[in-house]
């Protein structure tokens, strides 16, 4: 049977790039987005990327395809803002659950494709689980410091709706990411272990956390370290960090954690920093260059990208990625899928 | 490829890792973790106050401080019954979050309620330490917490704690602690290294041979468990060991160091220390060290004899302490000054009459020495640093002291008849007011304020209204302060303060007693009178208050602020008050709680009709006793056992303690006090809604004690009928408004129910033995007796309805509750009492007292507002009903006291009169 665990000990998986910078290229209309469903909802959804997905899943499809043919090991379900919470900002919460179990199966069915093709390199499908909008331990509010415009309750229960739209639609396993608060993020791992202990299901989780600047800290001001120690009480198949910074400033933190983790670590930095004009703008050379350290300081087991980053990056990646060894780790729980 | 050498990164190890914004790991290398517990309201009365007052800015600031000094968690903790611990919580948490200089560290969310620790969690980033979980309550409900802890990501302080009682042993430490640890990483998963034990410390030295081995214990606990349950971490408080050298800060702080030292080498790697009481290891004396290891290591049978002994000799070593070398040899003021703040009597007639002879008059020693000490005692009062049991032992003192020199004073009046009073702070006049019995708090206050120098009047209990007013006049006191427990004495209050406008009283008016409240005092008293009032609901702010009002310098700007301030309050709570909807009586009725009589078990007693119970042995009601409400009685607060281990009033509570064991066991074994119970149980239906028919066997047929059922002709007397208030708010969907006639079956459904009174005492002997303290000068033991006195009489309720449930009436003859059970009232049925939330009408125990022949039969007797006389008694009802539970009454509309009115053939004034505190407005 192909597991992700199997893989991840023969070499080093390629994860893949933005699902944004490529749908920009479809350069859809409000008109696309709404499709024949909601070509009469009551407020535009231009911009709503994880709805395209229902309305044009032929352009999902193809992304993934092209990121599978770069060479990524795992995609990303189109699922970043799939949450009651995210929605709310559409008017679409009821659409949540549809939004993920398509977002999944359409994955999936490309990915099945093309493990049917190359069955020596299986494929696999994340889905993805954002941050959400908002934060549960800090204050919208500098003069109310006290405030929560969110509780770990509300977050527990739309993650969780997520989730199991995501099982349901056949994903491998889920990526809990872009985490700028811890607390979101743990309230979306207290929902995923009450279904796996409901569904008595073992799915494996990765965790992706982001450092906002060169303080090194997350958006909530936790160190590195202290939001390894914060998120390790549930069985993970790997930790890491994406997006905020590009492969070269990220190198210290995946350091941090490299050094203090059992588990697998993944990095998907975004193709440098954003230029005058905000967009990422570093060539797939100039980041699989960047990369290439991480693999000769053994850091990373799962490597991709985020923002800006693109098919050519994800190939440039996983050429030099072949060439190494994967980074030693151990497994702390048998999880097979 | 390109060649990589093997890998061989390690494993990595298992250290209790935990994490604020900043991580904490605990290896082996690590040095002791210290827990800062400044920010807990049952450790810190400052913290306690800045959160009662909501002041969470400056609340902050502590968790600040301790930070900045070095702690490496904060302790956090809202327990105490005036504060919503759970909002508190998270509201605390939400700011400290926010603080990135004290949030870089990991929290400790301690509360011994599941639900605070649960709010706590769910606020938290970082992987915090939860405080406390135990077997106690079973493991039902231990894997439970475990599961959603580890599920939170939190690590665990598990307490030696199970459904038996708290470890105190070797074995029994290490028996749980195993337990514990192999349901948590076998059953739940629970990583080893996210557990913490806290393997209770206990005192040593306190002459009891059962605590000789308390440290030992625990440090071999601690080495068992840290060598057999791999990966886990052991906690504990420091201070409980040295409780017993309290006051001598030389010995406490070697025991501590001592008692690290080896806790810390068998294992023991966090805690709570205060770092101002450690001595250096290597710097205690060799000699002290011996007497101390020989106490801590329980090695010879006169070690506690002889480390008091070299105590004696080490007092003034201390830093704290230079001035004070070997205290009797000290000048006389700083013995005299020792002795209050002590509270030692032994010496202090000589010392006394050293100062005599040295004044020029007797009365300067009142007015100098005496009050210097006093003065030092009222200043570490009132910066927390002694607490209430400990000042009123200084009173016994003080009392004795100045009733050696009265005599003096008078003789010296004789040869010089200028010489007026001794100047006294002012004249305080204080009663409970008529028709309530209520007076331990009273008491304490007059003795605080006495301590401060005031001269107190103190007219007792009962105290009608005409004696108040003719004796403030007569002797011109400066202040009145009446005090009440039952309700009816809100309106005596209300009565004395128009009477004291009508008759141009000036002196401002004193308010407390435990249903008394700032509200009723600002909405109720204060317009009834034009001089100051003010609510006062502890002793420490009597003081302070009694101060301000009467001091020249303060005084007429204070009383302006307190008028300005009771309007402003008033103003507020007036504008506040939540528009309440009520429904008519009748709306009411038709929401009543549903019970299905069809399927509702009625359980026929086993034995019907009244009984009485005279002498009875009071050593069977130690175990009844709930110990919470004692220490709440002496202003420490805190949960017992709990409280006995309490980091701030730990070691006060434990003294008194003691004390308050000395003088139950006085009381038992010489009985000094005496137990009676009447309580009877009776045929009985719901008619008309509202109302409980009662069927009282006819007197001539009775047997009295008869195990069978009384056949015979039954009489319906008038007073035979309980009339029940039910509740007229409106309520949420699908909630009734309920009367306790609802647990009793309705007569139209054919079925026979039930209904059980009772009364008990344990108040015959209270007063006499209280007034002979009185006379010896010893408030302390003379509350103490009183205080004793109500506990056995709430036990003896607690055991008389226990007895009830599965004997005479035997509805539940399978019951095994322990007396926590009983305290938090898992018991099947409910035993409301007249004049309590569910039925605040005192007038039902004039209905009780006729069923039951009360007063000819047990003798305690009702007052004109119906408080029980004794004091220590308690009465109330017995419902059997599975589903009849404990409710609050609330509010209710003039249309039902009408119609209670009627029903009890009364006139409207007069149930108006006696359902006023009811009435909503």
């Amino acid at each position: 049977m192909n597991t992700i665990q199997k893989s991840l000990k023969e070499r080093i998986l390629i994860l893949d790039g933005a699902m944004g910078t490529m749908l920009q290229r479809y350069k859809f209309s409000e008109e696309d987005f709404r499709g024949e469903r909601f070509k009469d909802f009551h407020k535009s959804v231009k911009g709503n990327n994880d709805l395209l997905s229902i309305t044009q899943p032929q352009a999902i499809a193809e992304i993934h395809s092209k990121y599978f043919a770069a060479g990524a090991d795992i995609v990303e379900t189109n699922t970043f803002s799939s949450t009651t919470i995210a929605m709310a900002d559409y008017d679409m919460q009821d659409l949540v659950y549809e939004l993920n179990f398509e977002s999944a199966k359409i994955a999936k069915k490309v990915a099945e494709e093309f493990t049917k093709k190359e069955p020596s390199k299986p494929r696999f499908v994340a889905g993805a689980m954002g941050p959400t909008n908002k934060t549960a331990s800090m204050s919208p509010d500098v003069n109310d410091p006290g405030f929560r415009a969110i509780s770990f309750e509300e977050l527990r229960v739309a993650y969780r709706q997520q989730a199991e739209a995501l099982i349901d639609g056949g994903v491998d396993l889920l990526l809990v990411e872009t985490i700028f608060d811890t607390l979101n993020a743990k309230a979306a791992l207290f929902a995923i272990d009450e279904i796996k202990e409901e569904r008595n299901l073992d799915i494996p989780i990765m965790i992706s956390g982001t450092i906002t600047d060169a303080s090194g800290r997350t958006l909530s001001g936790q160190t590195a370290e202290a939001f390894l120690i914060s998120i390790s009480h549930i069985p993970l198949l790997s930790v890491g960090f994406n997006c905020a910074l590009g492969a070269k400033q990220l190198t210290p933190h995946l350091e941090v954690i490299a050094n203090r983790t059992n588990l697998a670590v993944s990095a998907y930095p975004n193709a440098g920093l954003p230029n005058a004009f905000g967009e990422y703008d570093e060539s797939p050379e100039q980041m699989a260059s960047q990369i290439r350290e991480y693999l000769d300081k053994q850091l990373v087991n799962i490597i991709g990208g985020c923002c800006g980053t693109t098919p050519e990056h994800i190939k440039a990646i996983a050429k030099i990625a072949s060439q190494y060894k994967p980074r030693p780790f151990f497994q702390t729980e048998n999880i097979s899928i | 490829m390109k060649a990589h050498q093997p890998s061989t990164i390690n494993q990595q190890p298992k250290y209790l890792k935990l994490s604020g914004l900043e991580p904490l790991i605990i290896t082996p290398e690590s040095n002791f973790i210290n827990v800062g517990e400044r920010t807990n309201v049952a450790g810190s009365k400052k913290f306690l106050r800045l959160i009662k007052e909501r002041n969470f800015e400056e609340a902050l600031s502590v968790a600040r401080e301790q930070v900045e000094n070095g702690a490496q968690i904060i302790d956090i903790n809202m327990d105490d019954g005036l504060i919503d611990g759970k909002e508190a919580m998270v509201k605390f948490l939400n700011l400290v979050i926010a603080e990135p200089d004290i949030s870089r560290v990991p929290i400790m969310i301690d509360s011994s309620k599941w639900e605070i620790i649960e709010a706590g969690l769910q606020v938290v980033q970082g992987k915090c330490v939860v405080n406390s979980i135990s077997l106690k309550e079973g493991e039902a409900e231990f894997i439970h917490h475990a599961k959603l802890i580890k599920r939170y990501g939190a690590a665990v302080i598990v307490m030696a704690f199970d459904e038996m009682g708290q470890a105190d042993n070797y074995q029994r430490r290490i028996e749980i602690a195993k337990r514990s640890y192999d349901i948590l990483v076998n059953q739940v998963k629970f990583a080893p290294e996210d557990i913490i034990f806290d393997l209770n410390i206990f005192p040593v030295a306190t002459g009891m041979d059962e605590h000789r081995k308390n440290a030992i214990d625990f440090i071999e606990a601690t080495r068992w468990v840290r060598e057999n349950l791999p990966h886990v971490s052991v906690s504990g408080g420091v201070s409980n060991v040295s409780f017993s050298f309290r006051g001598n800060d030389s010995v406490r702080e070697a025991m501590h160091s001592v008692f690290l030292y080896h806790a810390i080498q068998a294992g023991m790697n966090m805690g709570i220390v205060n770092p101002a009481m450690l001595e250096i290891y290597d710097d205690i004396p060799k000699d002290l060290l011996e007497h101390v290891e020989d106490v801590m290591f329980d090695r010879r049978d006169d070690a506690t004899e002889r480390l008091l002994d070299f105590a004696e000799t080490v007092v003034g070593k201390s830093k704290e302490s230079k001035i004070d070398l070997s205290w009797r040899e000290e000048p006389l003021q700083s013995r005299i000054t020792r002795a209050l703040v002590k509270g030692i009597d032994e010496f202090i007639l000589a010392d006394i009459e050293e100062a005599r002879q040295k004044a020029n008059k007797p009365i300067e020693v009142i007015e100098g020495n005496l009050m210097v000490g006093m003065n030092v005692v009222g200043d570490l009062f009132g910066s927390g640093k002694m607490f209430l049991p400990q000042v009123v032992k200084s009173a016994r003192v003080m009392k004795k002291a100045v009733a050696y020199l009265l005599p003096y004073i008078e003789e010296e009046k004789l040869k010089n008849p200028q010489i007026g009073d001794s100047k006294n702070a002012g004249k305080v006049l204080m009663a409970t007011v008529k028709g309530d019995v209520h007076d331990i708090g009273k008491n304490i206050v007059g003795v605080v304020l006495a301590c401060n120098n005031y001269e107190i009047i103190d007219l007792g209990v009962m105290v009608p209204p005409e004696k108040i007013i003719a004796v403030a006049k007569e002797e011109n006191v400066d202040a009145i302060g009446l005090s009440g427990l039952i309700t009816p004495s809100l309106d005596e209050m209300v009565f004395l303060a128009k009477e004291m406008q009508r008759q141009n009283f000036k002196v401002p008016l004193l308010i407390g007693g435990a249903t008394t409240s700032k509200a009723h005092t600002a909405v109720k008293i204060d317009p009834q009178y034009k001089c100051a009032v003010v609510h006062i609901n502890d002793a420490s702010r009597a003081v302070t208050v009694v101060g301000d009002l009467l001091k020249k310098e303060t005084s007429v700007l204070y009383k302006e602020n307190l008028k300005s301030d009771y309007d402003t309050f008033r103003k507020d709570f007036l504008k506040r008050q939540r528009v309440k909807t009520y429904l008519s009586l009748s709306e009411a009725r038709r929401n009543k709680f549903q019970i299905d009589w069809n399927t509702s078990e009625i359980v026929k007693p086993n034995q019907l009709g009244v009984q009485v119970i005279k002498d009875f042995d009071l050593n069977l009601l130690v175990d009844y006793i709930d110990w919470t409400p004692f220490f709440r009685s002496w202003e420490l607060h805190g949960r017992y056992p709990d409280i006995l281990k309490d980091k701030i009033v730990g070691e006060q509570a434990s003294e008194l303690f003691v004390d308050a064991q000395k003088m139950l066991q006085k009381i038992i074994s010489e009985k000094l006090l005496e137990a009676r119970a009447v309580f009877g149980i009776f045929k009985a239906n719901t008619v008309n809604d509202d109302d409980i028919l009662i069927q009282i066997p006819n007197p001539k047929s009775q047997t009295p004690n008869s195990k069978n059922d009384c056949q015979s002709e039954l009489v319906e007397d008038p007073n035979s009928v309980f009339r029940t208030l039910r509740q007229q708010s409106k309520k949420a969907e699908g909630k009734p408004n309920i009367a306790l006639a609802d647990f009793i079956a309705p007569k139209e459904t054919g079925k026979q129910d039930y209904l059980g009174c009772f009364c008990v005492s344990t108040g015959f002997g209270t007063q006499e033995l209280a007034s002979k303290f009185e006379k010896e000068h010893d408030d302390y033991n003379s509350i103490m007796v009183k205080a004793l006195a109500d506990r056995l009489a709430e036990a003896f309720a607690e055991y008389l309805h226990k007895k009830a449930r599965t004997d005479y009436w035997g509805y539940a003859s399978e019951e095994k509750l322990s007396n926590e059970d009983l305290i938090s009232e898992k018991y099947k049925g409910i035993r409301p009492a007249p004049g309590y939330p569910a039925c605040p009408d005192h007038l039902e125990k004039l209905t009780i007292w006729e069923i039951l022949k009360v007063k000819k039969n047990i003798g305690v007797e009702l007052t004109e507002s119906l408080a029980m006389w004794p004091a220590a008694s308690v009465s109330g009802y017995y419902f059997a009903n599975p589903e009849a539970r404990y409710f609050g009454l609330g509010k209710i509309k003039e249309d039902q006291i009408e119609d209670f009115a009627k029903r009890k053939n009364m006139n409207l004034e007069e149930a108006t009169k006696w359902l006023k505190p009811n009435l909503a407005d």
